[in-house]
């Protein structure tokens, strides 16, 4: 068995891929799917210290944070074509109307 | 080394480089795919932590259903791909630095903290994570936020389908 450690040292080298790619990219849809992979990171996390500690809590949090990950991703999504039908492109650099 | 042993870092191998091939891809469906496959490793790992119940429910919903909703949105949009120039934008290069600058804190704690971690996985982690174990837990001490999220996914649903409607009414 691989010891905590190294579990929450993936999850923490997937998380920073995650903000890198949200940092990096400018395709909003990209961005989406980064926002995904951090959240999984932070289950995988919350999964290892669950059995490790030999507490559900962690696993039913993960449940949660799924169902709002589910719900997320389909109001986002509805944004970005409602984006496109506006403004005919995803592109977050060309998404100012609100910057001064 | 046992199986289990190899079986986590061979996959979080695997995670970690499709993970970043996620994110350096130029076609958004390619990136889509390679993320599929990422979210497979992570159930994968799930399993190795005997987390049953959550890796079948990892494939299924993000996997399945959540990236399956993003290759529609990619294919309707019908996008071209992008470019992808990081070292001629400043802005992108100093937040890639301070993201490593996080990284390198974070696996610094971990080492540091690592005596206090706790050394092997529960005794009782096999029950913990079937079905059975989750769903007892759900239903009894999580029944009020369980019946909750039933109410945040069908306001979701709702809101999605007005946010994406054609005319605003």
């Amino acid at each position: 068995m691989a010891p905590l450690s190294h579990y929450l040292a993936v999850s923490a080298i997937l998380f920073a891929i995650g903000t890198v790619g949200v940092l990096i990219r400018r395709n909003a849809i990209i961005v989406f799917m980064c926002v995904e992979l951090m959240l999984n990171a932070v289950n995988l996390t919350l999964i290892a210290f669950s059995q490790f500690l030999g507490d559900q809590t962690g696993q039913i949090l993960v449940f949660f944070v799924m169902t709002v990950a589910a719900a997320e991703a389909a109001v986002g999504l509805a944004i970005i074509i409602a984006l496109f039908r506006n403004k005919q492109t995803v592109d977050v650099a060309k998404v100012n109307i609100l910057k001064w | 080394m046992g199986l289990n042993e190899v079986a986590f870092y061979v996959l979080s191998a695997g995670a970690i480089i499709f993970a970043l091939l996620t994110i350096t891809r130029k076609s958004a469906v390619v990136s889509a795919l390679m993320l599929v496959l990422t979210f497979c490793f992570l159930a994968a790992i799930y399993l190795t932590l005997s987390a049953q119940f959550l890796a079948v429910v990892q494939v299924a919903v993000y996997a399945g259903a959540i990236m399956v909703l993003v290759l529609f949105v990619i294919m309707l949009l019908n996008l071209e791909s992008e470019d992808i120039h990081i070292t001629r934008n400043w802005k992108a290069m100093a937040g890639i630095l301070a993201v490593l600058g996080v990284l390198a804190q974070i696996l610094a704690v971990i080492y540091l903290s690592d005596d206090r971690l706790p050394k092997a996985i529960s005794a009782n982690a096999a029950a913990l994570g079937t079905t059975e174990g989750i769903g007892r837990t759900l239903y009894t001490a999580y029944s009020f936020p369980f019946e909750m999220a039933s109410l945040i996914l069908i306001s979701a649903a709702v809101g999605a389908i007005i946010l994406a409607k054609k005319k605003l009414t």
